[in-house]
């Protein structure tokens, strides 16, 4: 796309390509059917498994294989650990999901304005994203969540506002390298407004770029919500991998299925979603193949 | 020199309304949270009587307009006085200061490890772009990404402790009370304990490095430069490691410098599940003890190293990498 002429043209099959290069690289589809069947069990597993992850079901610390044990275990208070995993799942996709949304609202809206606008506007936006960029992340969080409370709304507020300075500098950088060219150039000369410019003009041949950001942040968010509620941070109530990590860890020695098996589920879910995004990476740049 | 000196200090005066900034926000955080210090004493004393409260809040100066307590408050940390922990009647400072050490080392382990075996790796790969060991490094990387540092920190735990498969090595803690007095003793016992809370959160930044490493060394090999080297003669070894690795380990040390934040995120968790006695686990049991002006010290404390690292990496980065314009932008 570097050739100035049919950068605009080149979107469309462009995109086309992609899609089909996404297809053919094998660990990229693996990770999209990972991911989908993870998201299918979280949205319907709990109704399908029928075992609440609340209730005791059988005696406590019953390792996978022993007489009486469900498939993977029960925890501490004879719980089902695999109950737990298929309902976990919904507290943290949905967190980290709606978290990774937000961030990368924020650091679209502050990322173009400061690459569009440059100058003044640059430098202050720039500036501002600095503030957050050196607070350690994870104590941002906590430090939101300790003021704020736990809960799920705060919860996904405080990692949304840790995350997005890495994505403003990427759009930043994206919309500096495109906002010169002759067809930005053009589409200023014959009157579009600079809002049209930047959402309809630079936006679309920015975007493969900040999609893979926005697979990542999605990982990170996952890991983020998970730390969180093994620390024990989040709402007491919920049921999420973190939690049960967090509130077995002390038992870890004696049943370690009661924290193993929470623990893969994060890694899975997250190795899908990282996957998909080193797919889209290989496919929208192709000289970047295999690195 | 003038030049360099003049965008060392401009980096400087930059770095420094940076922490200024910081403070600002963690004052209005702070403002934000519902309840004040005076509401807290109260109700730690079990009194709720309103003037009780409002004497307090005088003699705190809580009753004072925002700006002038935002003053004071930028006062006392410019000064280091980053107040006094409610926990332990103690200067958070201080506090801080007696863990820093375990935290260091901690994390200066981890990242050691991290960098050293990562390029190894990346290197060793770069010259094999096809063997399955360089794909292995892209999985791995993938891996090392998704992996929750509190996981891999507790299966270390469960596959070192007493009575489990590999129980060789401490699993908890920085020390052993049994070496009290004997210094070789002790160093040996404190590198003991360091080896796992060291590995759990190196592993992660290997996966990183070495995949980094890799896609920088490939790179650099491509260049026209050391295919001249290479034509003019030069040995294969001297190409790969003087020439070549020279150029392909600036992105690595940027990555470092700029992820000490993230580091520390880790650095906390690790702490945690170790019960490694670091400013990470100070953090999470002021949280537990309610203890915010000791949070709010080690979260102003810890954006002040990050600015520091950043410093650092940035005059690392000159020193590397000549060609980078002083006081440019990228």
């Amino acid at each position: 796309m570097t050739d100035l002429g049919i950068a605009v043209d080149s979107v469309e099959t462009g995109s086309r390509g992609a899609l089909r290069m996404f297809l053919r690289n094998k660990a990229a589809v693996f990770g999209l059917v990972v991911f989908t069947l993870i998201a299918l069990i979280t949205i319907f597993g709990p109704g399908l498994y029928g075992t609440s992850a609340r209730k005791m079901v059988a005696p406590p610390f019953l390792g996978p294989g022993d007489d009486l044990a469900p498939l993977l275990g029960t925890d501490y208070l004879g719980r089902d650990i695999l109950a737990g995993i298929i309902t976990g799942g919904r507290t943290t996709l949905l967190v980290a999901i709606v978290a990774a949304l937000m961030t990368m609202t924020f650091g679209l809206v502050i990322g173009s304005l400061a690459g569009y606008f440059g100058r003044w506007i640059d430098s202050l936006l720039m500036r501002f994203t600095e503030i957050f960029q050196v607070m350690p992340s994870l104590l941002f969080a906590l430090v939101v969540i300790f003021l704020l409370g736990p809960g799920t709304r705060n919860e996904t507020l405080a990692i949304g506002l840790t995350m997005w300075p890495a994505g403003a500098r990427l759009t930043r950088a994206e919309f500096l390298r495109w906002r010169e060219m002759e067809f930005v150039k053009a589409a200023r000369a014959i009157g579009c407004s600079d809002l049209r410019i930047m959402f309809r003009t630079i936006l679309p041949n920015a975007m493969p770029p900040l999609l893979t950001w926005t697979t990542l942040i999605v990982v990170t968010a996952i890991l983020f919500h998970a730390g969180l509620a093994f620390l024990g941070l989040v709402d007491i109530n919920s049921v999420s991998w973190g939690s049960m990590m967090g509130k077995n860890r002390g038992y870890a020695l004696t049943a370690w299925w009661t924290v193993a098996f929470p623990g893969a589920a994060i890694m899975i879910t997250g190795l899908s979603i990282a996957l998909i995004g080193d797919g889209l990476q290989d496919a929208f740049n192709p000289k970047l193949r295999g690195r | 020199m003038t030049a360099l000196a003049r965008a060392i200090g401009i980096r400087l005066g930059l770095a420094i309304g940076l922490l200024l900034a910081v403070v600002v926000v963690v004052f209005f955080l702070i403002q934000v949270a519902p309840g004040d210090a005076a509401l807290y004493l109260g109700i730690q004393q079990g009194v709720g009587d309103p003037e009780y409260l409002a004497g307090l809040r005088a003699d705190y100066g809580l009753d004072r307009p925002l700006l002038v307590q935002l003053g004071s408050y930028i006062g006392q940390v410019a000064q280091l006085d980053l107040g006094q922990s409610t926990y332990f009647d103690q200067p958070v400072l201080g506090l801080i200061l007696d863990r820093l050490f375990a935290t260091v080392l901690l994390a200066g382990a981890s990242l050691f490890f991290a960098v050293m075996v990562g390029v190894a790796i990346g290197v060793f790969t770069a010259r094999r772009p096809e063997s399955p060991a360089s794909h292995g490094v892209t999985v791995l990387s993938l891996l090392g990404f998704a992996t929750p540092v509190f996981w891999s920190a507790l299966m270390f735990i469960v596959i070192f402790a007493a009575g489990h498969p590999f129980s060789i090595l401490p699993v908890g803690g920085i020390e052993d009370v049994r070496y009290n007095g004997n210094w070789l003793g002790e160093t040996i016992d404190l590198l003991q304990h360091l080896v796992l809370p060291a590995l759990s959160l190196g592993i992660i930044y290997l996966a990183i490095y070495s995949r980094l490493a890799r896609a920088s060394m490939l790179e650099v090999l491509e260049s026209d430069y050391i295919r001249t080297a290479r034509a003019k003669g030069a040995h294969e070894r001297v190409v790969v490691y003087k020439h070549a690795l020279r150029n392909a380990i600036i992105p690595v040390v940027t990555t470092v410098g700029l992820q000490v934040g993230a580091l520390f995120s880790g650095a906390l968790l690790v702490e945690f599940v170790f019960g490694w006695p670091g400013i990470g686990r100070l953090a999470v049991n002021s949280i537990l003890r309610r203890d915010s002006p000791t949070l709010l010290g080690i979260m102003i404390f810890a954006s002040a190293m990050t600015i520091v690292a950043n410093l650092l990496t940035d005059l690392a980065y000159r020193l590397i990498d000549p060609r980078i314009r002083v006081g440019g932008s990228r």
